[in-house]
Order: C-alpha cells, then structure tokens, then sequence
C-alpha cells in the first residue's frame, strides 16, 4: 500500500545547496533543507519569511541554494506563496512547484493568520514549518511552539510556563489535502513525504522536528540522536493525515506494539534547556506521552488487525 | 521594459559556497575516517552513506570511499556520530600540522569542492 521509501544507497547525488553556509554546526534544520531540496527539486520557487532558512541562505549577493527564493515579511509566507502560485497560472505554467519554509515562529506565531486563509481557499503549494522550537537565529525567544519547562531568552527563569501549541493539529483541523510530521532524525521520510505532498493538488502542511544545538544547549554532535530520541521516547510523534485519516509513519508505528515506551527524561537530561525542570514537571510531561500513546493504542487497534 | 524596472527594484544573490567563507575555520574536531571500517570503502559496494545522508554541510562525498570537504566542514561531528561501524574518529585539529592541514584542503577542494572555487 506504501510508495517505495528511499534509502540512503539510491537517493540522487544532486545537491541544490552550496556548502559554506550560515547554519550553526550540527544544525538539523540544514540537514532536513539539503534532503528536502533533491525531493522538491529545482522547477520550484521557495517562499521564505525571516528565520533560520534566511540566515542559511546567505547574505547579498551569495546564497547557498541553487534555486529560486523569494524572501518575504514574516506574517505574508502563505500570502506570497498563493500568489507566486497564482501569478505562474498567469502564465499557464502548472509544472513549477511553489514551497513555502517557515519556521515555528513564522508559523506557530506570525504567519498563522495567512496560512490559515491560504488552507481554508486551498491554495496549491506546500507548506513547510521546521520546528526547533523557539525563535532561534535572533538569540533563542520562545515561540508558541517551545515546550513547556524549555529556558530561552526571555522565559530564562524557570522556564517557559505555557504549554506548547499543537501547530500540526490546528492545521489538520482545517483539513488541508495533506497534513505530515517528520524529524530531522528521518531525513529519508521527510524526502518521501515531501515527494508524495507535492504529487497532490491543494495545500499541503509538513511539520518537521529540527534540533537546534545552541539553542537547546547539546553538543553538535548528538543533534541527530536527540531527534531521535523524542520520536522513539513517543513525544515527538510521525504520521500522515489524509483524507482526515491519519495514520502513524513507520518510526513512530512501531511503538504501537511496544507495552512500555523508553522514558522521557534521558532526552529532557540531555539539553540544557530544561535544566530547571523539577521531578515533578518530568513526570507531567512523561504522563502527557503515556496518555497520548494510550489513546492512539484505543484508535489505532482497528485500524492495525 | 517592465521587466527590467523590476530588475532595478529586486536584489537577486548568485548561488555559490562558502557564502559565510571558508567555514572549515569553524571547526576544533576534524572527522577522519577509517576505510578499513567503513561498509561501502570495506565492501567495494555501495552502502550505509550515512555519513553523507546526515552532513548538515553536504561536505561528505557519496563515493565509495567518502570524502571529506575540509574548506568547509564546520566539524560537527554528526557524521561520526552516526557511522554504525564507528568508522569516523574526530580528532582535535592541534594535532594536525599546519603543512598537513594545507594537504588536507588541497585533498578536499579537489574532491567535493573541484567545482565551487
């Protein structure tokens, strides 16, 4: 029932990101963005609000990506992007792809409003939120989306107090033609989903995990594994939804079978922004997994057998 | 005509490397590979590219025996990390001499960065 899945072995050499970039070392954003690109390819026009990516891109007259971007206001991405798309059926061209890639800030806070209208008129173009969790490239702010406990900037004692906003869920509730979460630890499902997404017509949303080294104060080196982790510790979950069906994407699918899930505090012990996190917070957080996981146990039996 | 007032008014960037420099001058671990390790360099076949697949800097080769660019690779460290076989040791820069440092620019400007000088 499943397309093909790439694997490391036969997906293309082509690369549409120059090396040399702005990304901080070890950041899962520029791996997700270098994958991404060979899924989306170079007949596409990425609309890109300030964030990470910006930084990434480079400053005037370099930039590090091979294909064409359109740098917008921080609230218009999914505005400009429905008019990219409707500017190139202007001129009768139904075969450039038009991505917009935001960051959780971009998307969770600022852009929300024009997404949201982009969805409810649904619009042709995918849309891309990479979440590493806060307002990174300007000094780590929270953001809508930084998880309750996290230190950044501005919730530096104590922690951010407010839970965080299930973006994924108020896009799905929009029902959008296609709603997916990835990890940075998955770059392989992120090129599929992206692959399969742009096979659809309509507004497509990928909500993609990337960890932020500096800003969630690890060592570069375990980025990838701390992705991993929060997918095979059941707090960051993978799955498609379409047709308002959703089903789990085989990382997180094969939790389902497992009586007990690892617990969540080696990746909370593991970044220093939750370094004030007290026992008490950590068996919150671990209770809000048990009983997400419960609950997707009670939908998901039926839908297994 | 209309086409070159907008041209006036829009700023477009050239794509190239190295738009924040050499960004190997970033780097305290140097990634060095083992290839008596590594599946695809062991096996003659390829396999794994992990390495490649994860390189936030998209400096690692897909060859049978990867490369490393060292202009630009920032030393992360993910590669090493990821390897199954352990195959990628990071070793503190001060250990390499300054002429061999030289080489190893030389050796991976010419594999993964030949066209982006």
């Amino acid at each position: 029932m499943e397309a093909k899945k790439t694997r490391a072995v036969n997906l293309t050499e082509e690369e549409l990101v120059y090396p040399g970039n702005r990304a901080c070392a070890g950041c899962g954003l520029n791996i997700l963005y270098r994958i991404g690109l060979k899924a989306i390819g170079r007949d596409a026009i990425l609309v890109v609000p300030p964030s990470c990516l910006t930084v990434m891109q480079g400053l005037y007259p370099i930039t590090s990506t091979q294909l064409s971007v359109l740098n917008v206001t921080f609230a218009s991405t999914a505005a400009a992007a429905s008019g990219v798309r409707a500017a190139l059926r202007a001129q009768d061209n139904d075969h450039t792809k038009v991505v917009a890639w935001a960051g959780d800030g971009g998307t969770s806070d600022i852009g929300l409003q024009a997404l949201s209208g982009a969805i409810e008129r649904n619009e042709d173009f995918l849309y891309i939120c990479y979440d590493n969790e806060a307002y990174m490239n300007t000094g780590v702010q929270r953001s809508g989306t930084t998880p309750r406990g996290a230190v950044t900037a501005n919730t530096s004692i104590g922690g951010k107090r407010e839970r965080s906003k299930d973006v994924a869920s108020i896009i799905a509730a929009h029902s959008p033609a296609y709603v997916a979460s990835c990890s940075a630890a998955y770059p392989l499902d992120f090129h599929d989903k992206i692959a399969k997404a742009l096979g659809i017509k309509g507004l497509k949303y990928i909500h993609a995990h990337t960890p932020c080294p500096p800003g969630w104060q690890m060592e570069e080196k375990v980025a990838v594994s701390i992705a991993r982790m929060a997918v095979s510790n059941g707090l960051y979950v993978l799955y498609e939804i379409e047709d308002g069906r959703m089903t789990l994407s085989e990382p997180s699918a094969k939790l389902l079978k497992k009586k007990s899930l690892p617990r969540v505090e080696e990746y909370l012990q593991a970044q220093g922004r939750f370094k004030e996190l007290g026992s008490d917070d950590i068996a919150a957080i671990q209770s809000d997994i048990d009983s997400k996981w419960a609950a997707y146990r009670r939908d998901m039996a039926g839908a297994a057998a | 005509m209309a086409d070159d007032d907008l041209r006036v008014l829009t700023s477009d960037s050239y794509a190239g490397p190295g738009d924040a420099g050499r960004t190997g001058a970033w780097r305290v671990l140097r990634p060095v590979i083992d290839y008596e390790k590594c599946a695809p360099a062991k096996s003659g076949k390829a396999a794994c590219f992990l390495c490649w697949l994860y390189c936030p800097d998209n400096v690692v080769s897909k060859t049978l025996e990867p490369k490393i660019d060292l202009v630009y690779c920032k030393g992360c460290g993910i590669c090493a990390e990821e390897c199954p076989p352990h195959a990628i040791a990071m070793v503190e820069e001060s250990k390499f001499s300054d002429l061999e440092a030289a080489d190893m620019v030389q050796a991976g400007a010419v594999t993964a960065g030949a066209d982006r000088d």
